[in-house]
């Protein structure tokens, strides 16, 4: 009986999900603007209590799509009796209604850690931190029971199974990607709470800022392996080796990202130097509303792209009202509660101050070139100038030297100090590191291509530049120490964590020059016994067969491989589904990844005469492209647990203390 | 006092972007314009449906305001809008098929079963007219002028109030 | 994010496809040059059927057409240019993924150089006025709070 009623409670849970959150948003915040301790008291159980029956919808949602009750409309459509299990799991986010339902469930979240983490905030701060939330999660919440309700029943009709999912979105990459995607944009809506909280309460000041880095880190780190599952997915699952479209999805998830790390970076410099205060409160509300905005645009319509959602325009429109009264109030309360007169620190030209300036300069200078890249062909259709399209070859153009020109800085920033630092100093510190970059840059393509290329050789000396001069770095930090060993212990987490992040940078940048430049693609007819040769690899086709799967039909094809003349051969085995409930074809390719190289087979048709039409590609470096993003995102985590970032309770003391 | 004023600025600025977006969400992003248009019907030669010896040129497009309607017997919303077309051929509108990726067997059992609207058909079987013109799914439908000059496009389904509210103004500003 | 529609449900209902082909194609080319040729092109052209894809990487039938021409008047010869421009002569800006520059792009072209421009104005601006500032990082206020924060967490 309770098992018949589950998408009931489910919904029940999430009105009342609701019902706390607009609790959670009003009391508090009308507490701590009349110092009511008591009204403030409701903001930790409130957003502990909406975490809860968010959790219990969600869980309700799962074991509807578990148990395959197709009088559910969601599951119906988004589902099937034959698909596995985890799928299944995974099918509950793959759909509009249950990816809102999943974004919810991670803002509770969010919410529900900053309230038990955060306890020792000063209390109005708190109560202020956690009302934005709550409004926030109110909007989400109310914008799915009005607009895009999971839990809808087919009252008649039951259909006897489900549509299926999509099946490009049956594969691990899609049970992680989104997921990660979202707690990266969810996330920042705490960064951003913590900043309204801090400009309603007049308190814009260096304890703010420390209390707004971990969260900024931990989110930027989600969004950042977010973003690189997506391209990873992408890359194997589209069947064509791309892995960075400028899709305008893909572009609406850089936007927050570009602005996340400039967020950081302004971070340290306010806490550090107490400047720019304002400057760093604006990002962290352009942050999370660029996370909306991405949100309002992949769901809306507004867009083509190939990523995004079923639309309907009252989702649309809700999305728009809900992002245009969140932005909008936002920036009338920075505009009136900005800091007066901002305490002018001083600083020279070649000072850390300066360089992260310039590269918040350069990171809002790409922000605004994806923002105008993703939306002008749309200004220029409203105008009636005619329809265009804007797509990579322009964002290259552009993407590329504005990189260059942000490594160049990159390798200034961590050498130089703060204030001041003297260009003799510098230039005796670096000159080496830079010589060394140029020269390797300009020799790197012609040992290994033979043929001089001006786009390599940018692309990898620019790389080498932040690694050589974090290496010389790291080696005049040591130098002073008694041991290496020593030195090593006495450099704090949240250099390392700098460190690995700046390495992320490099290693993605040279994955990028070198797959785009060296990547070497074969389209060719293959037959039993055929052999191709490809980049230095043999391939030869020893059989084709036929395969059935849980839920789809397979031709496949073996590929034996083998290096030159080595002897260790290895297996390579493509195929081509077709899948039963929607009658839809795809490419499963082969892959056989390794760190300086992908091989990459996918099969293509069938010509008739007993061969095969096969594309098999050679892709060096291409993992290191989501390496680096994973180097990123590691030390994104490692300054996180930094200890400063532990020591809450003596701030709170201070504060009691001067209260 | 004047700095405030100054980020205030802000919100305005975005709430314009959000008017915007406002205006776009009424509008449909895959919409594309012809770039024919003004221009005019491009050459070819080919032969038509019904006879495989009479060979046609661009010639046949001009002196009478002419609708050319590009269709084939794979395509479900073309099977929909016929007796949209036959309502235009029955005002005294002349039109002309473009038989497009069919076979000549097929096209001929569709218009036996759905009624033929067409003065006559091009035969079209790879698609190469259809290219020139820019056609990249069917229906698609094109007016043009007793000079030969297209003057108007019609991507998709021709619904009967499309007939009504676009097609036949645009034939009598034409004619 | 990544839901996939292929192809949109607008164009589902308006316009339907000829049987659907997918396409690895076997090409020959002349010498490495054109063959690099043909695959920059198929990449900055837009498919006009699909929601965005570059026409090297769609299925639909109109993607093969245009590869396919693209293939024919490399084969004849034709430069970049001209293929480009027999593209949109016949299927408008709409498919070049590269906005050509005229004065309805100028600006597209334009901001982000100019944004360049102010941003190394303004960062210029501001050090130079933060040059000459007080070099003092904490009012006396904010040093006396910082002093009691030490020292409470030096105490127990």
């Amino acid at each position: 009986m309770l098992m018949r009623i589950l998408p009931e409670i489910g919904h029940f849970a999430l009105i009342i999900a609701l019902l706390m959150a607009v609790v959670q948003a009003v009391l508090p915040l009308a507490g701590a603007a009349t110092r009511r301790p008591l009204w403030m008291a409701y903001a930790q159980p409130m957003a502990t209590g909406q975490f809860v029956f968010v959790l219990l919808a969600y869980g309700c949602l799962t074991a509807s799509y578990l148990m395959d009750d197709f009088s559910v409309v969601n599951v119906a459509n988004n589902a099937n009796s034959l698909l596995p299990w985890y799928y299944k799991l995974s099918a509950v986010w793959g759909n509009h209604e249950g990816s809102v339902l999943l974004w919810s469930l991670m803002l509770a979240g969010w919410g529900c850690v900053a309230a038990w983490w955060s306890r020792h905030l000063p209390r109005d701060m708190l109560a202020r931190v956690l009302g934005v939330l709550g409004l926030i999660s109110a909007g989400f919440l109310l914008f799915m029971l009005l607009t895009s309700n999971p839990f809808e029943r087919h009252l008649l009709d039951i259909p006897a199974d489900g549509a299926d999912l999509n099946p490009l979105l049956q594969d691990i990459g899609l049970i992680v990607h989104p997921p990660m995607l979202y707690m990266g944009y969810v996330g920042f809506s705490v960064v951003f709470a913590f900043a309204i909280a801090a400009l309603l309460g007049g308190r814009l000041d260096a304890a703010w800022t420390r209390w707004a880095r971990p969260w900024t880190n931990a989110a930027w780190a989600f969004l950042t392996v977010g973003i690189a599952l997506g391209s990873w997915w992408a890359y194997y699952e589209l069947g064509w080796g791309g892995w960075w479209f400028w899709d305008p999805v893909e572009n609406a998830s850089l936007l927050p990202w570009l602005t996340g790390t400039a967020l950081m970076h302004s971070l340290a410099v306010t806490e550090k130097r107490g400047s720019f205060k304002s400057w760093t409160v604006l990002l962290a509300i352009a942050t999370f509303s660029l996370s909306l905005m991405g949100t309002f645009l992949v769901r809306s319509g507004v867009l083509t792209s190939v990523h995004a959602f079923a639309n309907d325009p009252s989702r649309g429109l809700f999305i728009l009202v809900l992002l245009a009264v969140t932005v909008t109030l936002s920036l009338v309360v920075f505009a009136l509660r900005a800091p007066r007169v901002s305490h002018k620190v001083g600083f020279n030209w070649l000072s850390r101050d300066a360089l992260l300036l310039i590269n918040n300069g350069l990171l809002i200078t790409m922000t605004m070139t994806v923002l105008l890249g993703t939306l002008y062909p749309l200004i220029l259709d409203s105008l009636g100038l005619g329809k265009i399209s804007v797509g990579p070859p322009y964002f290259n153009t552009l993407f590329v030297p504005l990189t260059v020109i942000t490594c160049l800085f990159m390798g200034l920033g961590p050498a130089a100090r703060w204030k001041t630092t003297s260009p003799g100093e510098l230039l005796r510190r670096l000159w080496l590191a830079g010589l060394a970059a140029l020269v390797l840059g300009a020799l790197i393509p012609l040992v290994y291509r033979g043929e001089w290329n001006l786009w390599v050789t940018l692309g990898l000396s620019a790389a080498l530049w932040i690694v050589l001069s974090l290496v010389r770095d790291l080696f005049d930090k040591l130098l002073h120490r008694r041991s290496v060993w020593a030195g090593l212990r006495a450099l704090s987490l949240a250099y390392w964590g700098m460190v690995l992040g700046h390495l992320g940078v490099a290693v993605t940048i040279i994955g990028a020059t070198v797959v785009s430049h060296y990547a070497v693609e074969r389209n060719v007819r293959m037959s039993p016994d055929t052999r191709v040769e490809v980049a230095g690899y043999q391939f030869t086709l020893t059989e084709l067969t036929d395969r059935r799967g849980p839920n789809y039909l397979a031709d496949a094809a073996v590929i034996e491989v083998q290096r030159g003349d080595s002897q260790r051969r290895f297996l390579m085995q493509p195929e081509k589904r077709l899948y039963l409930a929607t009658g839809m074809p795809m490419t499963q390719v082969a892959l056989r990844p390794g760190l300086f190289r992908d091989l990459y087979v996918a099969m293509g048709e069938d010509l008739g005469d007993g061969s095969w039409a096969m594309r098999i590609q050679y892709k060096p470096f291409v993992r290191w492209l989501w390496l680096g993003g994973l180097l990123m995102a590691l030390g994104a985590v490692l300054a996180v647990a930094d200890k400063r970032y532990r020591q809450v309770r003596p701030a709170r003391l201070a504060q009691e203390g001067k209260a | 006092m004047t700095r405030r004023l100054l980020l205030l600025l802000l919100p305005v600025m975005f709430l314009g972007l959000a008017l915007f977006f406002y205006v776009r969400l009424s509008e449909d992003p895959t919409g594309r314009d012809s770039a024919l248009m003004a221009r005019d019907f491009p050459a070819f030669e080919a032969t038509t449906l019904k006879d495989d010896q009479r060979r046609v040129d661009q010639s046949l497009l001009t002196g009478e305001v002419t609708l050319v309607n590009v269709w084939g017997e794979w395509c479900p919303a073309c099977r929909q809008e016929m007796p949209q077309l036959l309502s235009l051929a029955d005002r005294g509108i002349r039109l002309v098929g473009i038989n497009y990726r069919d076979t000549r067997e097929k096209g001929q059992a569709f218009l036996d079963e759905f009624g033929d609207p067409f003065a006559i058909n091009i035969f079209d079987p790879e698609g190469e007219l259809g290219f020139e013109l820019g056609v990249i799914g069917a229906p698609e439908t094109f007016l043009v002028d007793a000079e030969g000059v297209i003057r108007y496009h019609h991507k998709g389904y021709v619904s009967p109030e499309d007939v009504q509210g676009r097609l036949l103004p645009e034939v009598a500003k034409w004619r | 994010m990544a839901l996939i529609r292929l192809i949109s449900l607008t164009v589902l209902i308006c316009l339907a496809l000829p049987a659907w082909s997918a396409g690895i194609e076997l090409r020959e080319f002349d010498d490495p040059v054109t063959e690099q040729r043909y695959r920059d092109l198929t990449a900055s052209m837009r498919c006009p059927l699909c929601e965005n894809q570059a026409i090297d990487d769609s299925d639909a039938p109109i993607s093969a057409d245009m590869r396919d021409r693209v293939y024919q008047l490399l084969n004849a010869g034709q430069s970049d240019t001209e293929i480009i421009h027999h593209m949109v002569q016949r299927f408008g800006d709409y498919v070049l993924y590269n906005p050509r520059l005229e004065r309805r792009t100028y600006l597209l072209w334009g901001l982000p150089v100019g944004l360049l421009m102010v941003t190394g104005l303004v960062v210029a601006l501001i050090v130079r006025a933060r040059r000459h500032a007080s070099t003092k990082a904490l009012t006396s206020d904010e040093q006396a709070r910082l002093k009691a924060l030490i020292e409470r967490k030096e105490a127990p």
